[in-house]
């Protein structure tokens, strides 16, 4: 038992502290945080001057606005599709949703490639445009098999008494199916609005226009690539970047972090364990 | 059923196949309508990439297009055989993808079950919360913590100089990639992870338990013979699931944290087919790495899907 307890506050600590040390080192003042290796505790002599250079930094801010286009018009068109596609292979009696299962299940295991999908989205005309990171990822296969196997625990006599009262397929989705489906929703909201929010791949391989790329792009010229003119704001020498790189971590991964504990409960509705079977 | 006798008697109802196809095209057609776009979706981004990939047997120049270029059959497969980085890449991506199934896939197991024991709800939740938090940083973020940590003057060099040992450069360093790869991993999945044993655990019988204790079984032996037959069919399908994508190292991760000094242990099959592809614009080739890569992960998902079947009577199909 006493054991059980030590292996889990060992466990959040590994997961909480990093978290902190970023949000320590993002306030503390530049030239007093170059001296310190090792734990950080507190934020070592208070500045907020990192925050006051990123919320005037264009780059920034233009990279902010592409991730928000990005993350509302994804996550809806990401909801709108899986929601149809759900909606239809839960129902009963129809002929080709075995064919359309198995039409959405291969592509589970069997897909083009990186090189091939690529060529696509060139084709498509969809190159360096934001809709190349919104559209191909329209539907993820898990989610729908997952609000698939969600919409057909709804019981069938609903159904069939709202089609008896005449209720036509949108009637019995806005009527009965959607408010049935809270838990479900607000999972895959999160889900799909985290993935487009964290995105970084499909926009360094799909967008070469810098004013068209999103936060996570901009996030890793200035973090990995250490191109810390990719910002104008950092020419104030070397030392206040360090803090400036920690600050823009913060505000990237904050809305996240504040957001994910709310739907914590509804969690467990969002896995698949009677899914996983299709 | 109901639906069948509510059907309109208008409809033409003819007999065999034809007629069935028919009536049910009648019936649901607001449904085909609903469910078009999502359909439309799936053949667009993913069949005509998947018809793109015969790309992998041509000689593909973009000015000539598919039906222009020149086949060459398995050319490009037997040259990836042969090239020098062959056994390197392959040996990288199997070293990376198997400490990873055999370190962070059981944690996740192990942690549901030591939190079924936490009895605090308070105390359970919060651990929760915290272990699902690296989850939700993006690969960018936790990469460029890993880089700061693991950096000379970095917080693991501290331990490290403390413990008395020599620090070092650990992302420069080949020998020490994989356990980056894999510790970070076990990092930012664990808690995440383990929320489908968490749900399948719930699910076990309370009354098994009871029984258990009254023949005298205590806590370890429960585990042993209560909790984990009633979670094992969510272990083998995930077991499955992901052996049948040993080939997928995380890609996204590798190339955010890979770097010349580290290709000996780090450069694995999808870093490659990226390089190929998208810096050396070696379309077809990079296409047909691409297209065994698949074709290799498929076997193993239908061996795992075999054995499992066999030994444990769990399969996927």
């Amino acid at each position: 038992m006493i054991l059980n307890v030590i292996f889990m506050l060992v466990v959040i600590i590994t997961c909480l502290y990093p978290i902190l040390h970023v949000i320590f080192a993002s306030f503390s003042s530049a030239g007093k945080l170059m001296n310190v290796s090792g734990l950080l505790l507190h934020p070592v002599g208070f500045s907020t001057a990192a925050y006051e250079a990123i919320f005037s930094n264009t780059v920034i801010l233009n990279g902010y606005k592409n991730t928000l286009f990005i993350l509302v018009v994804g996550t809806s068109i990401n909801m709108v599709m899986t929601i149809a596609a759900a909606y239809v292979l839960s129902s009963k009696d129809v002929f080709w949703k075995p064919f359309i299962m198995m039409l959405i299940i291969i592509t589970m295991y069997f897909q083009g490639g990186l090189i091939p999908t690529y060529l696509n989205i060139k084709n498509l005309g969809l190159y360096d445009t934001l809709w190349s990171v919104i559209l191909p990822v329209a539907i993820s296969s898990y989610n729908l098999i997952i609000m698939r196997t969600y919409f057909m625990g709804i019981p069938d006599s609903l159904l069939e008494s709202a089609e008896l009262d005449g209720a036509g397929d949108f009637t019995k989705i806005r009527h009965i199916v959607l408010p049935l489906s809270g838990p479900i929703i607000a999972v895959m909201i999160l889900y799909y609005g985290v993935g487009h929010w964290n995105s970084w791949f499909t926009a360094t391989m799909y967008i070469s226009s810098k004013v068209k790329q999103p936060l996570q792009v901009i996030l890793r010229e200035i973090l990995i690539l250490n191109e810390t003119n990719a910002m104008k704001g950092g020419d104030n020498g070397l030392n206040i970047s360090e803090t400036i790189k920690y600050a823009t971590i913060v505000v990237v991964m904050m809305p996240i972090l504040i957001i994910y504990p709310m739907l914590q409960k509804y969690f467990i509705s969002g896995v698949m364990v009677g899914a996983v079977k299709g | 059923m109901a639906k069948a006798t509510k059907r309109t008697s208008t409809c033409v109802a003819g007999r065999g196949l034809g007629g069935t196809i028919k009536r049910d095209f009648q019936k649901n057609k607001v449904k085909y309508l609903i469910v078009a776009l999502p359909v439309l979706f799936y053949i667009l981004f993913y069949y005509v990439p998947l018809y793109g990939a015969l790309i992998s047997f041509q000689d593909y120049s973009p000015r000539m297009g598919m039906l222009g270029s020149p086949w060459v059959g398995f050319k490009h497969f037997i040259d990836f055989f042969k090239s020098d980085n062959f056994g390197r890449i392959i040996k990288n991506t199997f070293v990376l993808s198997g400490l990873d199934i055999l370190i962070s896939f059981p944690l996740p197991i192990i942690f549901a079950i030591l939190l079924n024991e936490v009895k605090n709800t308070a105390f359970k939740r919060t651990i929760q919360t915290v272990s699902y938090m690296p989850h939700f940083i993006s690969l960018v973020i936790a990469c460029s913590l890993i880089k700061n940590f693991c950096a000379y003057d970095g917080l693991i060099n501290g331990f490290i100089a403390k413990l008395g040992f020599e620090p070092y450069s650990i992302l420069q360093d080949p020998a020490s990639f994989k356990w980056v790869y894999v510790i970070s991993n076990v990092w930012q999945e664990m808690g995440w992870n383990s929320i489908l044993f968490i749900a399948a655990l719930g699910g076990i019988n309370e009354e098994l338990y009871e029984a258990a204790a009254l023949d005298g079984a205590g806590r370890l032996r429960q585990t042993w013979h209560v909790t984990l037959p009633g979670i094992i069919p969510t272990i083998m399908i995930m077991l499955i699931m992901r052996v049948g994508q040993v080939l997928t190292v995380g890609q996204e991760k590798i190339l955010l944290l890979y770097n010349p000094a580290t290709y000996k242990t780090a450069d694995v099959i999808s870093t490659y087919i990226y390089r190929k592809g998208l810096q050396d614009f070696d379309w077809s080739y990079s296409s047909a790495v691409g297209l065994f890569n698949s074709v290799v992960n498929f076997v193993f998902l239908i061996a795992a899907n075999q054995i499992s079947k066999k030994t444990t009577e769990t399969s996927l199909w």
